[in-house]
């Protein structure tokens, strides 16, 4: 596999000197070795540059596509007849009136809801009017005369305007969907007329739910509970890490909450918050983060793939027994596996008795409350619960080997290790690279193994100001737990978080997907 | 010089062979580690569990004196209404969220339209979203709706299965390995899509849909996080997972819940265990699957 692919176009005229492929191949292994890490590393801020280019013509994309759009409406009403024309204000109109009967009903019966739906008096229109500002009536109390004592008076909710708020942008958003669809029927519809031809009628569309539109009739349910319980959680989410919504601002009990622009992330990229480094806190943890990510990947993945190829291997006896053995990780439930072995390393668990009972030690270890033996031990543990996973994967792939490459290999004289490196390793990594990159996003955010074992500790004391009471085995995840569960929460800085995760995974996706072998090279291997 | 050779050869031969045997028992030895290694917690906590003489933790680990009595103890807890929500919860979540799933993956994987790329390509960045971050705005949705605390079972229900359409990625690779042939002689013979999918395909699937009602069964059983959060620690709104957890929360409740913890852990893990092992076959299938195609 000569790596061409680092002779490519992302690094002609960078400022590291560039050797062509001739050059390359006469290099030392060590200078190799060097020259392929500088030229990924040169080539990350091409990649992230490439990627926002990216995100800037979706959206350009998108913007003109509507701007194209609105255009052709316009068109639309100048060429249209009366009934298209009238569509226009009354949606369904055209349909009703061409004989599309049920279309047209379901149209109108939509404007009819979404026009009640604004002008109710807590409806859209109030919601929305009340977006810019979050609320400007406090929850106070009043002195109330008939009752002679202090009332909580009825006060603006900032929750629920923000929620109601963005829930009402989506309606118009679907609103001005259906609209434009209403109008596009007209215009298809007219067209049909116009060649002679018949309009469907409603039991034809009813039917093509099981047919032509099948697509539609299975995606509703799935795609209306991944908008409602996914893009809109995260698009509120978002929102809330520019507004100050804590426990001193919650707007049931206490004051309402407001924007305040970029405060939350200036909190975290901050040396001084009321005495507490945020900046420094969010680059430990950060720092941790990738750690843990990277080890419980490739622990798991060299560990898993050798134990693979042991139970694999020729002349190996019972092989089921020993994979139904492993599976038992995957088979029970992490919180019962996770919470015991968490107790039996405990200072009074099981472990320390029986090493003191041997005379190992004197006396208790103390496993979780030393900072690096906890990061020690989470990744051992890890392993115990990761590899069974990987073994299973391994073992389907190990079988997929072509034999001949093995037997022209041995005839050669290439050794057991030689073999490994030079044609399972290879064609593993080949295989699995995108297993191995959404193994090391979904460990940056493995939240059972940390918060079941350590709970995040020990109490990292040069952070403890911070908010969360952060450890020293604390993942990004759960910093962001503890924040939200925590007696004061803190919801604005754990939103921050939760965005600057995602840009984490984002920007690593992004820069390796890219790389990955059986995306670059995918004739290689086939 | 031919008589060397094959002298030669032999003993190359036989070396080969003595060195096959001694490197397969070095990997039986190392085999048989690892087991211990995997089984050990298992084999403690099943044996605490019927340690009679103390609650807490001990320095070993055969109980002195035996007997049932933490397990007639947890029928005086809370434990069975734990038992009894997540039962529930697993069942509707394992039905309901393969319904979606197949849903999801059959027309990803079988229909070409126009959002489609688009679709999954948004879909993949929403999963890059930590999943936590939505937390508080469904537990203050599902408060609106009184589905948290004593009531959090429904509204468990309805998080994990409203969004499982995002795991569309191992069913689909499975829809993409039928040929699309099929579908096309029933589309020929006159069948509509709908009949595609019920007569021709579903037939077909029954190792997905053994996986996916798996996968979606197991789930609720470690569900923790949102578990936690939705039910606010209520005693009655709890899952086994969060209710186990809460007898360990301090080390007074380890002394007095230890071995308790232990028997419920048994209790809870050993019908999953053995559900699993006997459906391990396409939970290997849909694992290794899923890997290969990213």
């Amino acid at each position: 596999m000569a790596p061409t692919f680092l002779f490519q176009e992302h690094l002609k005229g960078r400022s590291m000197k560039k050797y062509t492929e001739l050059e390359y191949l006469r290099l030392s292994k060590g200078k190799k070795f060097l020259y392929r890490l500088l030229s990924s590393l040169a080539s990350i801020p091409e990649k992230l540059w490439n990627g926002i280019k990216g995100i800037g013509r979706f959206f350009a994309k998108f913007f003109l596509g509507i701007v194209h759009s609105f255009a052709n409406l316009g068109k639309t009403f100048v060429n249209g007849d009366w009934k298209t024309k009238l569509s226009y204000f009354i949606m369904g109109f055209g349909n009703i009136s061409r004989g599309q009967v049920l279309r047209g009903l379901l149209f109108l019966l939509f404007e009819v809801v979404f026009i009640f739906y604004m002008v109710w008096p807590q409806g859209g229109l109030y919601w929305l009017k009340m977006l810019p500002s979050l609320g400007l009536q406090g929850p106070e109390k009043g002195y109330d005369e008939i009752l002679d004592q202090h009332i909580l008076i009825p006060h603006d909710n900032s929750f629920r305007i923000l929620l109601y708020g963005v829930l009402t942008i989506f309606f118009i958003v679907a609103f001005v969907y259906t609209w434009r669809a209403n109008i596009r029927q007209n215009e298809i519809a007219e067209k049909i007329l116009a060649s002679g031809k018949k309009l469907k009628s409603g039991k034809q569309d009813l039917h093509s739910l099981v047919d032509d539109n099948f697509h539609k009739t299975l995606l509703a349910l799935p795609l209306t509970g991944i908008i409602v319980f996914t893009v809109m959680p995260i698009i509120f989410m978002v929102l809330v890490a520019f507004t100050n919504y804590d426990a001193q601002h919650n707007g049931y009990t206490n004051a309402l909450f407001s924007w305040v622009g970029l405060e939350e992330f200036r909190t975290i990229f901050s040396w001084d918050v009321g005495g507490v480094n945020y900046a420094a806190t969010f680059g430990e943890i950060l720092t941790w983060t990738l750690i843990w990510a990277f080890f419980a990947t490739f622990t798991n993945y060299f560990l898993g793939i050798f134990v693979a190829m042991m139970i694999n291997k020729k002349g190996i006896k019972i092989k089921k027994l020993w994979r139904t053995i492993l599976v038992l990780t995957i088979a029970i439930p992490q919180f019962i596996s996770l919470l015991y072995v968490s107790k039996m390393f405990d200072k009074n668990g099981i472990v320390n008795g029986a090493l003191q009972s041997l005379g190992l030690t004197t006396s208790a270890i103390d496993f979780w409350g030393t900072p690096s033996l906890a990061r020690i031990m989470v990744i051992v543990i890890n392993i115990w619960i990761g590899i069974p996973y990987v073994m299973l994967i391994a073992t389907g792939i190990l079988m997929n080997i072509p034999a001949d490459l093995y037997e022209s290999a041995r005839i050669d004289g290439a050794s057991g290790w030689k073999q490994f490196t030079k044609i399972t390793l290879p064609y593993m990594l080949f295989i699995t690279g995108p297993y191995l990159l959404t193994s090391f996003t979904s460990n940056m955010n493995n939240f059972n193994v940390i918060y079941l074992l350590t709970g995040g500790g020990p109490t990292n004391a040069a952070a403890s100001g911070a908010a969360g009471a952060v450890g020293h085995t604390d993942l990004l995840i759960t910093w962001l737990f503890k924040i939200t569960t925590q007696n004061e929460p803190k919801y604005g800085l754990a939103s921050v978080i939760g965005i600057l995760v995602f840009l984490v995974v984002a920007i690593i996706s992004l820069v390796v997907y890219s790389r990955l072998p059986s995306v670059k090279n995918e004739e290689d291997f086939q | 010089m031919s008589e060397l050779n094959q002298a030669g050869n032999s003993k190359k031969h036989m070396g080969l062979k003595a060195k096959q045997r001694l490197s397969n028992s070095l990997v039986y030895v190392m085999l048989v580690i690892i087991s211990i290694v995997w089984l050990i917690p298992f084999v403690c906590i099943v044996l605490q569990s019927f340690r009679m003489e103390s609650t807490g933790r001990v320095g070993y680990v055969i109980p002195q004196v035996w007997g049932l009595g933490n397990y007639t103890r947890l029928l005086e807890t809370n434990f069975p209404r734990w038992y009894l929500n997540t039962l529930i919860i697993a069942l509707v979540v394992a039905i309901l969220q393969t319904i979606i799933v197949l849903c999801m993956s059959y027309t990803l994987s079988r229909f070409r339209f126009k959002i489609r790329k688009g679709l999954m390509q948004f879909m993949l960045i929403l999963g890059m979203f930590p999943g936590i971050l939505g937390m508080i705005i469904l537990y203050r949705v599902l408060d609106d709706l009184g589905l948290t605390g004593l009531h959090a079972v429904p509204g468990l229900i309805l998080v994990s299965v409203a969004s499982s359409g995002m795991g569309y990625y191992v069913s689909k690779g499975f829809f993409d390995t039928i040929p699309k042939s099929l579908d096309e002689a029933a589309r020929v013979d006159g069948a509509n899509r709908m009949q595609v999918l019920n007569k021709i395909i579903l037939p077909l699937s029954k190792p997905i849909v053994i996986y996916t009602v798996l996968t979606g069964f197991m789930g609720p059983w470690a569900d923790f996080v949102f578990a936690r959060y939705i039910s606010q620690l209520k005693p009655l709104g709890m899952n086994v997972a969060v209710g186990l957890q809460s007898w360990l929360a301090t080390d007074t409740m380890v002394h007095d819940n230890y071995t308790l913890f232990c028997a419920g852990g048994v209790v809870v893990a050993l019908p999953v265990a053995i559900l699993f092992m006997c459906l391990q076959k396409y939970y290997v299938e849909g694992v290794t699957g899923g890997a290969v195609k990213g």
